[in-house]
């Protein structure tokens, strides 16, 4: 029993270490040991962490994005669309591009309160289905996407398909005799309520608006 | 002939001369691999990997599993060479350079097709060799270790085909990887974020190519290989299996002469 105690004591010389140190209470060897083991997890964290970030970096940093001129107020009519097209990314040419549908805001059809503060109403062409681009199909009064069908009326509403919501718009705004286009998109929900914009095929109806949150690198223009 | 290399004048009592030339290349031969063998003892190793024993009723199916390591041999060293044209500029070049390799490059579009096909076949013979396993029983004790490195290894092949698909920049290449990159964001919760980090960014950009590129070719490359090694050390390490249908022999009774 006394045996035991002494054995358990602080001191490696108590516990009858070899080459111990008075009042010593890690052996030279386990201290060495444990630095080594530090020093290298230091130094795989010293390259490690920075490439990580690195990698992680674009999901924090916001998309920058301004306003853009697409044509004359005249230019648009009620209820038509005139398709635009802006650059969303800058410096990647032909990639950045993408096609937005625009007509002038209709006091009888764009009734929501959110409407009533855009002069212009901008839909973006990326199907909320995966993201194909959809066209407006005049004789139908349709969006129609492409790839696996998905279909949206004149407010971009879906009508038919897989989309889970509907399309995305842009802000618009006049300048003088110009109208100006914000190249942020913002996403809708089946009632037109805004949210920051989501990726296609995120729900935003009832649990999906918290199953699909904004993100910090874009936000609700 | 150098006087160094000429055989030695007969001694006397010896019939033909002794050592020849062939003698000595063959001599030569054999020192340069002893010298080699004496500090690495890789002869050991290479008689471990090379010559184990085999099950009875082994047959073309257990080359499944070659086959597709011969599949990424030849994905790894075709890629090495496209690597050399290719160039990952999302404004134009990417599609331009993957042109040039087609139309412009001795043997280019061989190489490119080898590549684009292989890539496939690749898949293809992962599937093969998974099937072979599952419908042997071969994934079953100790072997669920081996069967895990192989649905990873599965999973990265996967990858690597998601990511080369974008490379040569066209219509297809584009609007696939937007369909991918939105697939993958409806994940709940993460989702979003996950397709923020593939994309490199909220949008498609110059980013997302690049970062395709470098997981095709530098991160995932490197990953396969370090498991394909950790694959094989644990085949040779257990054996294969015999197939299914091969009973274990009955204990051999002792005949009355052999008691």
């Amino acid at each position: 029993m006394a045996d035991k105690h002494k054995h358990k004591s602080k001191y490696t010389a108590d516990r009858g270490i070899p080459g111990a140190f008075e009042g010593e209470t890690v052996t030279r060897r386990r201290f060495m040991t444990g630095s080594a083991n530090v020093a290298g997890i230091v130094a795989a964290g010293a390259f490690t962490l920075p490439a990580l970030a690195f990698a992680l970096g674009p999901i924090f940093k916001e998309e920058p994005h301004r306003w853009e001129t697409i044509g004359l107020v005249g230019d648009f009519p009620e209820n038509n669309y005139v398709s635009v097209v802006v650059t969303i990314t800058t410096g990647v040419g032909e990639v950045g591009k993408t096609t937005a549908y625009v007509r002038r805001r209709n006091p009888a059809i764009d009734t929501d309160r959110y409407d009533l503060k855009t002069p212009y109403i901008a839909i973006s062409s990326r199907c909320a289905h995966v993201g194909c681009p959809v066209r407006w199909v005049d004789a139908a009064e349709r969006f129609v996407c492409p790839c696996h069908g998905g279909v949206y009326d004149l407010l971009g509403r879906r009508v038919s398909g897989p989309p889970q919501r509907p399309l995305d718009r842009f802000p618009t705004r006049v300048r003088g005799e110009y109208v100006h286009l914000y190249t942020g998109r913002f996403s809708v929900n089946s009632q037109l309520r805004r949210f920051s914009p989501r990726d296609p095929g995120e729900p935003l109806d009832g649990i999906g608006q918290y199953l699909y949150p904004s993100r910090p690198s874009v936000r609700k223009p | 002939m150098p006087s160094a290399l000429k055989a030695p004048p007969p001694r006397p009592g010896e019939a033909n001369g002794g050592v020849t030339s062939a003698d000595r290349a063959k001599e030569a031969g054999i020192t340069v691999v002893d010298w080699v063998d004496e500090r690495t003892s890789l002869s050991g190793a290479t008689r471990w990997i090379l010559f184990r024993k085999v099950p009875k009723g082994t047959n073309w199916f257990y080359t499944l599993g070659s086959a597709t390591l011969f599949a990424f041999l030849s994905q790894a060293v075709t890629g090495v060479f496209l690597a050399m044209f290719y160039r990952p500029d999302a404004a134009g070049g990417a599609y331009e350079s993957i042109r040039n390799i087609t139309d412009n490059v001795f043997l280019g579009q061989f190489v490119r097709g080898m590549h684009l096909w292989g890539a496939s076949v690749m898949v293809v013979l992962v599937f093969l060799h998974m099937a072979r396993t599952f419908l042997w029983g071969a994934y079953k004790y100790p072997r669920e270790l081996n069967w895990v490195i192989g649905v990873v290894l599965l999973i990265l092949t996967l990858v690597m085909a998601l990511t080369g698909y974008l490379l040569p920049f066209d219509q297809r290449a584009y609007w696939a990887t937007v369909v991918a990159n939105n697939i993958t964001a409806t994940g709940p919760l993460i989702g979003p974020y996950l397709g923020d980090f593939l994309r490199g960014g909220p949008e498609f950009g110059a980013t997302t190519l690049s970062r395709f590129y470098s997981i095709h070719m530098l991160l995932v490359p490197g990953l396969i290989a370090a498991l394909i090694g950790a694959h094989l050390y644990l085949v040779t390490k257990l054996g294969t299996t015999a197939p299914p249908w091969l009973k274990p022999d009955e204990p051999s009774t002792l005949s009355e002469a052999e008691v």
